[in-house]
């Protein structure tokens, strides 16, 4: 059998090890999703709808952010949970939990950021009306995130994707380490390297399929959202 | 407990008011009463101050001097006036989820009737799930119109409300403006249109370059203009 066949093979015949790797991908890249998703849409609208000094060089950073280099947050993070680290105590370094810290760092920039342009925009738009409205700050800012709520589900999306099809952060703070921390990205990585094509194959048919899944939702979000709300 | 009514909007008071934008002056001492009853209706040419005007009487813009007050209160959160702007814009949300919003102080039971009720005042039963964005330019003034009457105004400021209206189109507004009036709400309206304000007008007010020039009766206004610059207008000629 052929490389390509015996990947092919490997994905239709719901290969154990396979989709415990799949598995473990989707559980850190979702988890971190949500993390990134508490944190950085309160972030993005804050930024958005309130005026304070410092606040066009936090938009600056932000948008820089969004570009910073897997590695780099990997390495961030592996120094600040290593044993010596200042978070060395938690014994969190080469464990799931490690990369989903690693995954949220990088997400929610991307989500604060989109989330920011997104609400900002809606903002100038509505400005008048709900200010005529006398609708409060808080009742204002619930009503620009619903109204923003398919551009923003949008936004999670492209982050999912990032978080998803990203090696060099959970590498580092991960391990790679079989049946625990390995994900498809980094199997891939790993079994390129020593000449196992078959899974790396398999886990690259999947990751593909996975993330075109991703980009038919944006899709599929945004002409859902045209459709119902205009 | 007893939940009390906000109380009235009426009368406003504008005493020597003005606005103004570094050296430029977009309204300049004007004095106005506003009083109960039939609509008042803001007459001018573009850049007279109208929508300047309005803003100022909803309370968005403060004056840069002046004393405006709202049935006597100097500070007062627009509780009972509502505007509709000349472009309103809509919520990304059904056309019944745009009136909704206005209603966001009725109980749960009430806004299924009170939409209802609002939508057919303002003819767009039957539209309820539309997208209100997909509605037609004059739908959505009328959306609007439904969810400005939603806060329960009694006073109700409309900008151009049929600037880039079909005579259709505007003879629908101007019948919901009557009818509203008809139910007690104060209706302030700007318009250059002079046969809307002649229609529709129960008191003319005319701004040119920020100042009010002449305010009174609507028939007196049309059939005795004091001003100058009144019957120029109303003459046809342009007022530059």
């Amino acid at each position: 059998m052929n490389t390509n066949a015996s990947a092919l093979h490997l994905v239709l015949s719901g290969d154990p090890a396979l989709f415990a790797i799949v598995a473990l991908s989707l559980i850190v890249s979702l988890t971190a999703l949500a993390f990134a998703a508490i944190i950085g849409i309160p972030a993005g609208a804050a930024l958005a709808l309130v005026r304070f000094p410092g606040r066009e060089a936090i938009i600056v950073i932000l948008n820089a952010l969004m570009g910073l280099p897997p590695v780099v947050i990997g390495l961030a993070v592996f120094l600040l949970l290593s044993r010596s680290g200042p978070l060395g105590a938690w014994g969190l370094l080469f464990t799931p939990q490690a990369m989903i810290i690693a995954q949220t760092i990088m997400v929610a920039p991307i989500i604060a950021a989109l989330t920011r342009q997104t609400i900002e925009d809606l903002w100038a738009e509505y400005k008048d009306e709900l200010m005529a409205m006398n609708v409060g700050p808080v009742m204002r800012t619930a009503t620009l995130i619903w109204d923003a709520r398919f551009s923003l589900v949008t936004a999670l999306l492209a982050g999912f994707g990032r978080a998803a099809a990203e090696v060099g952060a959970i590498i580092i703070v991960g391990g790679n380490i079989d049946g625990f921390t390995r994900t498809m990205t980094t199997a891939i990585a790993l079994e390129t390297s020593k000449g196992d094509l078959s899974l790396a194959i398999g886990l690259g048919m999947v990751l593909l399929t996975i993330i075109i899944l991703i980009n038919a939702l944006a899709w599929s979000a945004r002409r859902l959202g045209e459709r119902l709300a205009g | 407990m007893s939940m009390r009514a906000p109380p009235s909007e009426l009368p406003v008071q504008l005493d020597d008011v003005s606005v103004r934008v570094g050296p430029l002056a977009l309204i300049d001492g004007v004095s106005m009463h506003i009083s109960p009853g039939a609509p008042t209706v803001l007459i001018g040419p573009n850049g007279a101050g109208k929508t300047t005007l309005l803003r100022v009487v909803m309370g968005l813009i403060a004056p840069s001097q002046g004393r405006m007050t709202w049935a006597g209160r100097e500070q007062a959160p627009p509780e009972r006036r509502a505007i509709v702007f000349q472009r309103p814009v809509m919520l990304r949300r059904s056309t019944a989820a745009n009136v909704r919003f206005g209603l966001a102080k009725a109980g749960r039971a009430q806004r299924h009737e009170r939409v209802a009720e609002l939508l057919d005042l303002v003819g767009l039963s039957g539209l309820e799930r539309r997208p209100a964005r997909r509605l037609s330019g004059g739908e959505q003034q009328r959306l609007a119109l439904a969810r400005a009457l939603a806060r329960d105004p009694d006073l109700l400021l409309l900008d151009e409300p049929t600037a880039s209206l079909d005579p259709a189109a505007t003879k629908a507004i101007e019948d919901i403006v009557r009818a509203v009036s008809a139910r007690g709400v104060k209706v302030v309206m700007s318009t250059h249109d002079l046969g809307q304000a002649r229609r529709v007008g129960g008191d003319v007010a005319l701004l040119h370059r920020g100042r009010l020039i002449e305010h009174g009766d609507a028939a007196e206004f049309f059939a005795s203009p004091q001003a100058e610059e009144t019957k120029r207008f109303i003459a046809g000629e342009l007022l530059v």
